[in-house]
This record gives structure tokens, C-alpha cells and sequence, in this order.
């Protein structure tokens, strides 16, 4: 079983950073056989990451306009996650349409969960508003129960 | 009575970062384009102030996830201009293979994920892969093999950390470097079928008109270091830019336009260096050029992917010959003692001039920065550009002018996020 975990963000844009946090907090804590990939950059470079991977857990912020801190949680591994949620990233190809690109080169792994944590602040600036901070912990809780409860 | 037509896009999907484009045509006639771009909030420059000089290519590499590259030559030439350093020849030479490594990248990305939908009736990448894989693919794999280049080079997991004032933390063997010459070996296929691909698309006919500005380097198609020149007879170094450009407030917009003070609205990016640099290409390249019918000066923005595709060719040639040349160097780095002044900086950023201006202190404190990222200069030209396909397509329904709108501005390859370092979703709407 080979599993990808991949935080994706930016770091000096606030609450954008809060999936490189998650892939922070999760380091050392994962099983075997469980590459953790953090993502700075843009998405498609994920694609290359879980090529041939069974499981694929990303997680990275989100704008959709609902209550700072919420977690979603979505299974794409049997369709698109509703790119609108996804598209307001700072990332040139979106972690929704990164996911669609690689479905439709066939090459997506079985099992894809993708966390989005919204975030209330995308200004420049380093560090996490607390409503996110709060959601960094529950996503990691989450991840680890997804990969504990063999659904990931 | 008028008929008026706001043709909007608030999102450019596929421009890495965000922006925000308006027209009003009144009548048929283009009362108003803007795209906006936010007033830089300059976060970077201020992170900078009161940090070591040594501390400059680290910071500035995360301003842009696209070019980290270019943001830390630019800081190191800016630096070590200053300090009074030449690098040796081998340094410079692993910096240029590095820089080679980004274009691959950052083009690739731009030219199959970006671009070439526009031009091929998609929505998007992912349209495109259903019904062409192996293009995608193609793609895909260009950009891999670019993303090896600067991981090996730049000591690269999440940001390129191996680059330092006066060298390398740590420069590699040759040995280090031969695994990436197979892969780059097939990039360079690649790339020449990229512009086979590109080639054949159809160009919508628009000239550009505006000066053209790049770097130039005799000898070499300039990409690291070079003169700042203009297709008008600009030829100037990095520390007379301030003279000669400047950035204005741009009423009804919050961005900063870059001009030159003599002569107004100029362009930079691969059409300004294939018009100025064109014979400096590898053979390879011009040949590539010349079996795409590219002919220097290549003044149609939309043609700018098949120079985006040449250049491709050229960096995957010539990061071979770099790795051909290399030789370990004695010493990864030159040291560097601060000195008290102002360093200018300048590199080509695989969209266009990039420059860097710092300020020390004698400790080597830097006491301030100015970055000026080459969206920035080229939003004057984009909005021309607009106003220009505008007012000759305006006949087209909403839904085509506004593909066509934001084709116009994939043209120059904008990353909107290191225009404005800055994420907003306030989208001015009327």
C-alpha cells in the first residue's frame, strides 16, 4: 500500500499556509509506506507526487465564504470535488483541477480525500488566524483517522 | 440610444494568482479597459528591511512558487555588484543551468497547461487531456524534467535553498550532474515537438508597438546577467535603471505602471528577447524558429507561445551544455564582505525582466529593497494589447470577446501573484 499525504499553500499569505501546517504537524506520525509532500509552488507538480499511489490525502486552504476554520472533507475518488471551492487559491492550477487533470490522464490513484480548511485572512503576512489554527489540528486528527480507519 | 457591453472576467482562471479584468465598450466604442492589479502591498520589501544581506536570496525566492530562481539571481546580482564580487566562471555557469532549469519549468507550465487550451477551443488542461493525453503528457513530463534540473541545482524540496550571495552552499560534482542528462535529452525532443504543436495553431493578428526591453549579453541569449537593452537603442547597466524607468500611479486603477520616462509603455518577456537576442540562440533553436516560420523581431503577442516553445528548445540545449562544460569549482562560493550603498540587480524571469534594487549598511544590514517584477512593467503593454483586440473583435458575443480577452493576457504569461504579492477576493463589480 503506498499512501500520498500532500499539504498544499503558501506560508507567507496567512490562512493559505494552513495545509503546509497540517503536513508539518503530521511529520513523524505517519505509517510506512507514506510519503508526505508539502507544496509550495503549483499544484500540477502533485500530479508526479502520487502516480501510482493507491491512496492520495490533500489538504489546502480555501475562500468559499463560509465560517473561517471550517473543514471540508470530500471523497473524489469517484468524481470531482466542486471546483468552486478550490479555485480561489493563489496557485496557477488549482488542487480541483489538478485532481481532474490527472482523472482524466488516468492516472489518478483509487482512493482521493481532499481536505480544504477555510481560511479568513490571504493578506501577506507569515502565521495562521486562530479559527485556522484551531481547524490545522482537527484536519490533522482527521488525516490520521482516515489512514487509522483504512479508509485512506 | 447607446448600447453599452461590460464585458468582465473577475478570475483569470488560468493566470497563476489573481487578477481582475474590466471593459466598457460604449457603443462599439472601448471607453475603459483595466486589469486589475492590486497596489502591491510590497510585504516582501518590508520582510526584507533590517535582515541580513545574506538573508536576501532565501527571503525573495518565496515571493514567487513559478520563479524562485529568478527573484535570487536578481538579489545576488544586486549584492555581489555592490560587495564588489565576481563569481568564478564555474559558479556562474551552475547558476545559468539552474536559471534553465526554472524557464523549462515555468514554460512548459505556461505553454500546455495555460496557453495552448486558449488556442485549441478548451476550457482548460483538463478538457484538453481527454482528448489529447499525450500532449498533456508531453507537458507534464517538460516540466518534470525542469523541476530535476532545479532540485539537483537548487538544492530544492519546498524552496531552492542552495543559492547564496558570492556562489553555491554547496556546488555538485559532475558526476552529480550526468543522471539529468538523459532526461534533458528528452525534454529537448520534446520541446522541438512542442513547437512542431504550437506552430500549427492559428494566430489572431495583432503587433505589438511598444518598445521591446531585455537583457543582452553578447555571446549568449542573456538570461543571468546581461546589459539592459531596447530594440529603441536603450543600452544601459542594471544601476542606471532607476534613470530611465519608473513606476506611475495609474488613475481608476491601484496598480503601479512601469514606464520609460522617454518613451512611455514597453514590453518584456520572450518577444522582446527573441527580437533582441534571436541570433544568440543554439543553432538547434534557430533552426526550431526557422521550421515555425519565426521570423526575429516576432512582434504578434499571441505568437509569443511559439517563442515560449523556442525557448524551451534553447534551455533544454542548453542546460546539456552546461552540464557538458561544467567542472567542479575549487570553491562553492566567493566570500562576500558588505559594503555601505545601493546594489541594482537585473536577471530575465522566465516572463521578463526582473529587478532588484537593495540598500546596506555597512554591517550588511539592508536598510531597504525595491523589487520591480516584470508583470508589473508589462501591464501597460497588456492593457494596449486588450484595448487593441477590443476594438478590432468587438463584434464578437460577450462569452468569445471575453475568451479572447483573457487569451490576450495569457499572451504575456502574467503571474499575477508576484505582481501584487498579494491575495484578494474584493472584486470591484458594477
Amino acid at each position: 500500500m503506498r499512501r500520498v499525504v500532500a499539504g498544499v499553500g503558501n506560508a507567507y499569505r496567512g490562512d493559505d499556509g494552513a495545509g503546509l501546517e497540517v503536513a508539518a504537524r503530521l511529520r513523524g506520525r505517519l505509517p510506512e509506506g507514506t510519503e508526505l509532500v508539502q507544496c509550495v509552488d503549483e499544484p500540477s507538480r502533485l500530479i508526479d507526487s502520487w502516480r501510482g499511489a493507491d491512496v492520495v490525502i490533500v489538504v489546502d486552504a480555501v475562500a468559499s465564504g463560509v465560517k473561517p476554520g471550517t473543514v471540508y472533507r470530500f471523497d473524489a475518488s469517484d468524481g470531482d470535488i466542486p471546483e468552486q471551492i478550490f479555485r480561489s487559491s493563489t496557485h496557477a492550477f488549482g488542487v480541483g483541477q489538478t485532481v481532474a487533470l490527472s482523472r482524466a490522464l488516468g492516472h489518478l490513484p483509487p482512493r482521493v480525500i481532499v481536505y480544504g480548511i477555510e481560511g479568513a485572512d490571504f493578506d501577506a503576512g507569515e502565521g495562521l488566524t486562530d479559527p485556522v489554527a484551531g481547524a490545522v489540528d482537527r484536519a490533522v486528527d482527521a488525516v490520521l483517522a482516515d489512514i487509522k480507519g483504512g479508509e485512506g | 440610444m447607446a448600447e453599452r457591453r461590460v464585458i468582465r472576467t473577475d478570475y483569470l482562471a488560468r493566470v497563476e494568482g489573481e487578477g481582475a479584468l474590466s471593459v466598457l465598450l460604449d457603443n462599439g466604442r472601448v471607453e475603459h479597459v483595466e486589469l486589475r492589479i492590486f497596489e502591491p502591498p510590497r510585504f516582501f520589501e518590508a520582510l526584507l528591511r533590517g535582515r541580513s544581506f545574506l538573508e536576501a536570496p532565501d527571503i525573495t525566492a518565496r515571493i514567487c512558487g513559478i520563479c524562485p530562481v529568478a527573484y535570487q539571481t536578481s538579489a545576488v546580482n544586486a549584492l555581489e555588484s555592490l560587495c564588489g564580487v565576481e563569481v568564478d566562471e564555474p559558479i556562474r555557469m551552475l547558476r545559468r543551468l539552474l536559471y534553465c532549469g526554472e524557464w523549462i519549468e515555468s514554460h512548459a507550465l505556461h505553454v500546455y497547461m495555460l496557453h495552448a487550451p486558449d488556442f485549441l477551443g478548451y476550457p482548460g488542461a483538463i478538457e484538453l487531456a481527454r482528448d489529447a493525453p499525450a500532449a498533456v503528457e508531453r507537458g507534464l513530463g517538460l516540466k518534470k524534467v525542469g523541476n530535476e534540473v532545479m532540485t539537483l541545482v537548487g538544492g530544492r524540496e519546498i524552496h531552492p535553498i542552495n543559492v547564496r550571495v558570492g556562489g553555491f552552499y554547496r556546488a555538485p560534482t559532475r558526476r552529480e550532474l550526468r543522471p539529468l542528462v538523459e532526461p534533458l535529452e528528452r525534454a529537448r525532443e520534446a520541446a522541438l515537438e512542442t513547437v512542431r504543436w504550437v506552430a500549427g495553431f492559428d494566430f489572431p493578428e495583432r503587433l505589438v508597438e511598444c518598445d521591446l526591453v531585455a537583457l543582452s549579453q553578447p555571446g549568449e541569449y542573456a538570461i543571468e546577467r546581461g546589459r539592459i537593452r531596447s530594440n529603441a537603442g536603450l543600452d544601459i547597466s542594471a544601476a542606471e535603471y532607476d534613470e530611465h524607468f519608473e513606476e506611475e500611479h495609474v488613475e481608476r486603477s491601484n496598480a503601479l505602471h512601469s514606464r520609460l520616462r522617454e518613451r512611455g509603455t514597453y514590453l518584456c518577456g520572450p518577444l522582446a528577447r527573441f527580437a533582441l537576442n534571436h541570433e544568440w540562440l543554439s543553432p538547434l533553436a534557430l533552426e526550431a524558429a526557422r521550421e515555425a516560420g519565426l521570423e526575429a523581431p516576432c512582434l504578434n503577442p499571441f505568437q509569443s507561445i511559439v517563442v515560449r516553445s523556442v525557448e524551451l528548445v534553447y534551455a533544454c540545449d542548453e542546460a546539456l551544455r552546461l552540464i557538458e562544460s561544467y567542472e567542479q569549482p575549487d570553491r562553492p562560493f566567493v566570500p562576500v564582505e558588505p559594503v555601505a550603498g545601493f546594489g541594482f540587480g537585473v536577471s530575465e524571469a522566465p516572463r521578463g525582466l526582473l529587478y532588484h534594487r537593495y540598500r546596506l549598511d555597512g554591517e550588511g544590514t539592508i536598510l531597504d529593497a525595491k523589487i520591480v517584477p516584470p508583470t508589473s512593467q508589462n501591464q501597460g503593454a497588456i492593457e494596449d494589447d486588450l484595448r487593441g483586440v477590443v476594438v478590432r473583435y468587438s463584434d464578437l458575443d460577450d462569452e468569445q470577446l471575453r475568451a479572447l480577452c483573457e487569451q490576450t493576457i495569457r499572451n504575456y504569461d502574467p503571474c499575477i501573484s508576484c505582481a501584487t504579492h498579494f491575495l484578494t477576493l474584493d472584486v470591484e463589480r458594477r
